[in-house]
């Protein structure tokens, strides 16, 4: 049984429709990377998994529970946490304000703490009181996964993290990632990058326009398989 | 030069009051980004909630206030779960018309309960308490005591606000809805608790209104025009700004009192209006619009 | 009233040579709605001759609260300014129907007219003031304005003070349109101020609906609902928000004070109080236009039905009357956010003042 499976998810922004019966599965431990090119649905994807979106109840399952159409806030709980597109950090609250409020809620328990996020992301120890919005977007970037991380989840979506970061903080960003696998969380990161993203993933899924073109592990995937599958020719 | 000082320090005690008026105001729209048209519907209703316990039960202000409190704190919550709840959200118009509706609804419904005779709590002989100063300078001990509870209360809701989870939430609702949710947040509740919060602040403003003057079921509009004057002199976003709208506005109607008596309430609109035009966002308004 | 089914409204911008879409706004319910208006306004204009008094001043009280309901509506339905202020300038123009009737020695008709105007220009600044403030703020900033006015005009002692004063017989008596109806209708002064005042009110209620719908199917109606829908995307296509919204908050400053003037001519005595009550003019118009469905033009006139009925029904029962007013509003916003012929109309698709534009889809080009 799949840590975190959608079967036939469909998603709909208004009359538009953004996903066309997708299935993915992410399992325990593993770091998946989802790619695609703009509007190819993988952001829809995040939101939908996490209750942003209104989803089919069976559509969505985490450990065999079906969890489509709950809320973000019942969502967290059983432990899938989003470092949003855009960051999307809470402008009232300071850096450590922000990472406290992700573990405000949770759940479980774990390693994540903010002790421990620190020691993952130590810019941030010394930042801890200043603004959130005083941080550069690298940091940014750090505080949403810290805040993340904060409820001990046991998948960890990451939308979109390098986007308009500069490629030596985009490579900080992901030499975090082993870090948090070791931690025993699932990991899914959905990037435009597409470079980084295969260098860390265990598996790689591609969508196009709402559905999924292309899947398997980044070594046997060749070049032409993956333009392919990302722009449909 | 007695009388300017005297006038003067009327004038911010009176503030205190309107700053109490005002906190529960603040506090909800920093939270909701809304407008309760019925706060000063609910400061009289707490006004006449202690007025009946005291009565009821025999029992000083201290106690009643006690017990109004918690009740003033739970009818704030049923409202905001019940009601309000169903119309936060981007939409400004339908918050104002159900708050407007509210208003009328509970100025009426204490007119049907306990008539439109003008009532006063009585404090058992402290309200004419008064301390000298100096000669022919004198404060009252109630009006102090408004003033001190206005910053203990404004206080407080600071404490909340920076240094509980509760304030988090309070803080990060108010910024991004959608995101706070993410977090675990459960947003009904947290705007349930702001206007419990709300309410509950009402209560102790209330207890120093009744004290003050007399007070009957049509009054709540005014109060809630002071309230709103005082937030808006003060700026959005800040508590203490609240007080200083608060001290602002007092020492603007007394002045304007002490001018001519006909013009207190005048003198505080025009204040509030040359705010509006020199300094629009309020004279400490801080944080994200 | 309605567009006719044949004819395309303001459709000339989209038409390409070979366009195959035209705009109308007419439905075929406007069609009946059209007639039914005509005879309404027929049996309104004939009715003194066969009803009371007393049920004339019910009508003028009803013709009334319609208008001040639709003016209130474009600003709140259309512009998004939440007024609960209006008061403001239905007691300016009660003020200044006194001031230049009986000061200035203007007949009532042209004293209304010019209270009106009146109003529209002090709008003005008072616009420039409290816009900015913002939101449910603004609504509040209008409420401080009217209480501003309300504590002026109690100073003014020529006006009458806190107390108020009546319209003097030159006025109410001697007016030349006064005299020409009591002659023409073989009445008394009292009566004959009457019927006046009650076909004022004829024409001032046909004639703002017939203004407002004129409005909202113009270009400025357009842009109205375009900002009111979305500001920030109303400002990328080129609408000058700011001037819309203050065009339409100076409309609904001279017609509150066009009505109020009418009002206060009636009653013929005002007051500081009276004049700037929020419950007459705020409260009963949001209850008016709640009820019946914001940002329509059906919506104020059947509020305004329903809330004479209610006040008919309830009005010996004193506090419980205005209970049952709040508590029907906050339910009506709970439930029917858009109103009773709101929720009338989305289920059956009635438009009886269309001023939506649908788009008709042709078989061919060219087709009539």
């Amino acid at each position: 049984m799949s840590l975190l499976a959608t079967a036939g998810l469909t998603a709909f922004y208004g009359d538009f429709q953004a996903l066309y019966g997708v299935d993915v599965t992410f399992e325990a431990g593993e770091t998946v990377a989802i790619i695609g090119a703009n509007g190819a649905g993988k952001s829809t994807l995040l939101k939908t998994l996490t209750g942003l979106i209104p989803a089919a109840r069976e559509a969505v399952r985490f450990a065999g529970e079906a969890i489509g159409g709950l809320s973000p806030a019942h969502i967290l709980k059983r432990g899938v946490a989003l470092a949003p597109e855009g960051r999307r950090l809470f402008p009232s609250l300071t850096v450590e304000e922000n990472l406290r409020i992700g573990g405000d809620h949770r759940k479980g328990a774990g390693p994540w703490a903010l002790e421990t996020v620190y020691d993952l992301f130590p810019a941030l120890r010394e930042r801890r009181h200043a603004p959130s919005t005083a941080l550069s977007g690298g940091q940014q970037q750090m505080v949403a996964i810290g805040r993340a991380l904060m409820s001990n989840p046991r998948v960890l979506l990451c939308d979109e993290i390098s986007l308009g970061l500069a490629p030596i903080v985009v490579k900080d960003l992901y030499a975090a990632l082993p870090k948090i696998k070791t931690s025993g969380c699932a990991v899914v990161i959905v990037e435009q990058d597409i470079v980084q993203a295969l260098a860390v993933a265990n598996r790689v899924y591609c969508l196009q326009e709402g559905r999924v073109t292309l899947t398997g592990k980044p070594q046997d995937l060749t070049r032409e398989a993956i333009q392919e599958a990302y722009f449909g020719h | 030069m007695i009388l300017a000082v005297d006038t003067l320090l009327q004038g911010v005690l009176l503030g205190g009051l309107y700053a109490l008026f005002a906190a529960g105001l603040s506090l909800i729209f920093g939270v909701m980004r809304v407008v309760n048209l019925a706060h000063g519907d609910m400061i009289v209703l707490a006004a006449f909630l202690i007025f009946a316990i005291a009565q009821a039960f025999g029992v000083g202000l201290g106690v009643a206030l006690l017990i109004a409190i918690p009740a003033m704190f739970a009818i704030g919550y049923a409202v905001q779960f019940v009601l309000l709840n169903r119309v936060v959200g981007r939409d400004i118009l339908p918050p104002l018309l159900v708050t407007f509706g509210l208003s009328i609804f509970t100025q009426n419904g204490l007119l049907a309960v306990f008539s439109a005779d003008s009532r006063r709590l009585s404090a058992g002989g402290l309200e004419s308490a008064s301390i000298a100063l100096a000669p022919g300078l004198a404060i009252g001990v109630v009006p102090l005591m408004t003033l001190a509870a206005a910053i203990v209360v404004i206080f407080g809701l600071n404490q909340i606000f920076y240094r509980t989870a509760m304030g988090r939430a309070f803080r990060a609702v108010s910024d991004d809805p959608a995101i706070a949710q993410l977090m675990g947040v459960d947003n009904r509740r947290v705007f349930a608790t702001a206007m419990g919060l709300a309410l509950a602040v009402g209560a102790v403003a209330a207890v120093f209104l009744g004290v003050r003057a007399n007070f009957d079921p049509s009054i709540g509009p005014a109060r809630l025009i002071f309230a709103f004057e005082a937030v808006i002199i003060g700026g959005l976003g800040s508590l203490w700004g609240t007080l200083a709208g608060g001290v602002l506005l007092g020492l603007a109607q007394t002045i304007g009192a002490e001018i001519n008596p006909e013009w207190q309430l005048l003198a505080g609109h025009l204040v509030f209006l040359a705010v509006l035009v020199v300094r629009p966002r309020g004279l400490f308004a801080r944080g994200v619009g | 009233m309605g567009a006719g089914v044949s004819s395309s409204s303001s459709s000339a911008a989209l038409a390409a040579p070979t366009s195959r879409f035209r705009v109308a706004t007419g439905t075929r319910a406007s069609f009946v709605t059209g007639a039914l208006a005509v005879v309404v306004v027929v049996g309104l204009i004939v009715a003194p001759s066969f009803v009371s008094r007393g049920t004339l001043k019910e009508l003028f009280f009803v013709l009334t609260l319609i208008a001040l309901a639709q003016y209130w509506n474009l600003l709140a339905g259309y512009a998004g300014i939440l007024s609960i202020g209006q008061q403001a300038y239905v007691g300016l123009g009660g003020y200044m129907l006194f001031a230049l009737t009986a000061f200035a020695g203007f007949d009532p008709i042209v004293a209304i007219v010019v209270a009106g105007v009146i109003g529209g220009l002090v709008a003005i600044p008072a616009a420039r003031l409290i816009f900015r403030l913002s939101g449910p703020y603004l609504g509040v900033g209008t409420w401080v304005l009217a209480e501003v006015f309300r504590l002026v005009f109690a100073q003014v002692k020529s006006l009458g003070g806190g107390t108020g004063a009546s319209l003097p017989t030159s006025v109410t008596n001697d007016a030349w349109s006064v005299k020409w109806v009591a002659a023409a209708e073989g009445l008394r002064a009292s009566a004959a101020r009457d019927r006046l005042a009650y076909w004022l009110a004829v024409v001032v209620a046909v004639g703002t609906v017939a203004l407002v719908y004129k409005v909202l199917r113009s270009r400025q109606g357009l842009a109205l609902a375009a900002i009111r829908d979305n500001e920030a995307a109303a400002s990328s296509i080129g609408v000058d928000q700011m001037r819309a919204k203050l065009w339409v908050y100076v409309v609904a400053g001279f017609g509150a004070s066009l009505v109020g003037a009418l009002m206060f001519f009636e009653t013929a005595r005002v007051s500081p109080d009276a004049a700037f009550s929020v419950i007459d003019f705020t409260a009963y118009v949001l209850f008016v236009v709640v009820i019946g469905g914001i940002g329509t033009i059906e919506g104020p006139i059947v509020g305004a039905l329903v809330f004479y009925e209610m006040r008919n029904w309830l009005a010996d029962f004193g506090p419980y009357y205005l209970m049952a007013l709040g508590a029907l509003a906050v339910a009506t916003m709970l439930f029917f956010p858009s109103g009773l012929w709101g929720a009338f109309s989305e289920r059956f698709g009635w438009r009886l003042f269309p001023v939506q534009r649908r788009l008709i889809v042709c078989e061919r080009s060219g087709e009539p």
